[in-house]
């Protein structure tokens, strides 16, 4: 009894003060695996924030996004006009998305644009397959995936890198969504479209906005996610793992998005490099789930949502 | 004060019907609605109230007649559009943003108002900061006015019905509409809290300046607070004049008890 408790208590904490460049190292992967969970749970939290919708396509969006950027570079475009088309294109589909998926479901129920955004998810998946093929392709946009030592410690660069521009994006996206007119729009068109159109905001608009950001996030996690295993089907899966961010941090805060994704990042990783030989390892498919479904019993709102305040 | 003879309308209906598949909600209704008065509308359930100003306010189309706003022809444009140019509503089930403060509701109200560059806005500074302060001022003037101070800070799905009532009214009044238009603004409200509402629409009415067009059953508020009174039934217009002469109108009596006169 007491060896098993030293096993599960003790014994890992030891080998952390053991070897900290080591700890650190894991850690830093973990942040980095987190950043990367939060760029999708982002894509997520713009959409449910401003219709209240939980967008099932976020994760195949990711993978559309990857796959037009790689499609166009395999013919030849040139990184950045390829990025600056990617772009042109994710915008376009929210165009498309708000005209013939949105409007005509205006004031419906929100399980009924969810059943939507699933329709849109079996579309792009097999769109994208149809116009870009099915192969797995390597995404290569010049960053250079090489690693450096300070201190001790080992740094890749395209994590470094992916880092930082997840910190920029994330910085921007907050402030743009609570400082200006347009985020207390986007949480009034959440709240209630009759209200929303009666003072005056045009839900088109709003609508092809926020899809259009959510597109470009798209874009970023997926050239992030393609650098690291190239681009391929399972892309659109680690939706899945944006799953347990959200239910971590809210589904309604861009902050719990990203606190939310560096959790579950950190928390695997350390789970499955000190824990893990206990269990015989693995411990990094199941954490994140674990965690949501602890979250939901405790605190269903998640650690920055909005209070679920219901009169009876 | 001079007044001129016969007003000018600010808003004109005319011939204004409105079809949901083969039921007619509204047949041919024409009403006028001049500068600065306060207008009922009154008629049993079904009537086509609620159908009226949601076709003034945009909601509907009708698919014929005109409807004239400041002498524009306004017939064909979206919701938004009617409240850009000074038309402001509540709903009959209150429609606020429930999660949002009160004072957040309130701003919402002002969002058509607000003008300038996102960055500066996002920065906090500058004409943006001047301008996010201008607008709080005047929304605190109607939180004064309409004494919900204590409850700013609350989420708006919180509050008691009447009180809702009481703050979409305040989010409609920060648009500084032209015409607002009420619908049922007293409904499910006691006695105290109705006589508080019907004073809150005279104050509006004399110290704003604003239009009035409101559709309410109690008898007795649209006694006290409309100058004229508009009768639907069915669909049409039957009656429309002073609140004193409808009344006692017999055609209108008879749309509300059903009873013969012979």
């Amino acid at each position: 009894m007491t060896e098993i408790l030293r096993a599960v208590a003790v014994a890992p904490f030891q080998d952390m003060a053991g070897s900290p460049a080591f700890l650190v190292e894991v850690l830093i992967g973990g942040v980095f695996a987190g950043l990367m969970y939060s760029l999708v749970a982002l894509g997520f939290v713009l959409i449910f924030k401003a219709s209240g919708v939980f967008n099932f396509a976020q994760g195949v969006m990711v993978l559309f996004a990857a796959l037009t950027l790689v499609g166009l570079m395999e013919r030849g475009v040139p990184v950045a006009v390829a990025l600056g088309l990617t772009t042109a294109v994710m915008v376009a589909l929210a165009f498309v998305i708000e005209r013939l998926v949105l409007r005509p479901l205006v004031n419906q129920e929100h399980i009924i644009l969810f059943m939507a955004t699933i329709g849109l998810n079996f579309f792009l998946e097999g769109f994208g397959e149809m116009a870009w093929g099915a192969n797995v392709k390597k995404l290569d946009i010049g960053i250079p995936d090489r690693s450096f030592m300070v201190q001790g410690v080992q740094v890749n660069e395209l994590e470094l890198t992916a880092a930082l521009t997840s910190a920029v994006l994330v910085v921007i996206l907050a402030v743009f969504f609570h400082r200006t007119r347009i985020g207390r729009a986007l949480r009034a068109v959440a709240d209630d479209h009759e209200a929303a159109l009666s003072v005056g905001i045009p839900l088109k608009t709003i609508w092809v906005i926020v899809w259009s950001v959510a597109g470009l996030v798209a874009i970023v996690a997926g050239i992030m996610w393609g650098a690291k295993s190239g681009v391929q089907f399972s892309l659109s899966l680690i939706a899945l793992k944006a799953l347990p961010v959200l239910i971590l941090g809210g589904f309604t805060s861009v902050p719990g998005a990203i606190v939310g994704g560096l959790i579950i990042g950190v928390g695997e990783k350390l789970g499955e490099v000190y824990w893990g030989p206990l269990v015989g390892g693995a411990i990094e498919n199941w954490f994140a789930y674990v965690v949501a479904l602890a979250f939901l019993l405790v605190r269903p709102q998640g650690l920055f949502g909005e209070r679920i305040i219901e009169r009876v | 004060m001079s007044e001129p003879a016969r007003p000018a309308a600010l808003l004109e209906v005319e011939g204004v019907s409105v079809r949901f598949g083969a039921l007619v909600a509204l047949y041919q209704v024409s009403l006028e609605i001049a500068r600065g008065e306060i207008c009922a509308i009154i008629g049993p359930n079904g009537a086509g109230k609620t159908t009226l100003l949601n076709a003034v306010s945009g909601f509907y189309h009708p698919y014929e007649g005109r409807i004239v706003f400041e002498g524009r022809d306004r017939t064909r444009l979206r919701p938004y559009e009617v409240a850009a140019l000074g038309v402001a509503r509540t709903f009959q089930n209150v429609a606020l943003f429930k999660g949002m403060s009160v004072l957040d509701n309130i701003m919402t109200g002002r969002l058509l108002k607000m003008r300038g560059s996102f960055l500066l806005e996002a920065l906090h500074w500058g004409p943006a900061r001047r301008q996010e302060l201008a607008h709080r001022a005047f929304v605190e003037r109607v939180i004064d006015f309409l004494e919900i101070q204590a409850i700013r800070k609350t989420p708006a799905g919180r509050l008691p019905y009447g009180l809702q009532k009481r703050v979409e009214l305040a989010r409609a009044l920060a648009a500084e509409p032209t015409l607002l238009l009420l619908d049922e603004p007293m409904a499910g409200m006691n006695v105290e809290e109705k006589e508080d509402m019907s004073r809150f629409i005279l104050d509006v009415n004399s110290e704003f300046g604003t239009t009035i067009a409101l559709i309410e059953h109690d008898m007795g508020v649209v006694m006290d607070v409309s100058d004229r009174v508009v009768v639907l039934d069915y669909g049409r217009k039957i009656a429309e004049g002073p609140p004193e002469q409808v009344r006692k109108d017999p055609v209108v009596v008879d749309a509300y008890l059903g009873v013969s006169h012979d």
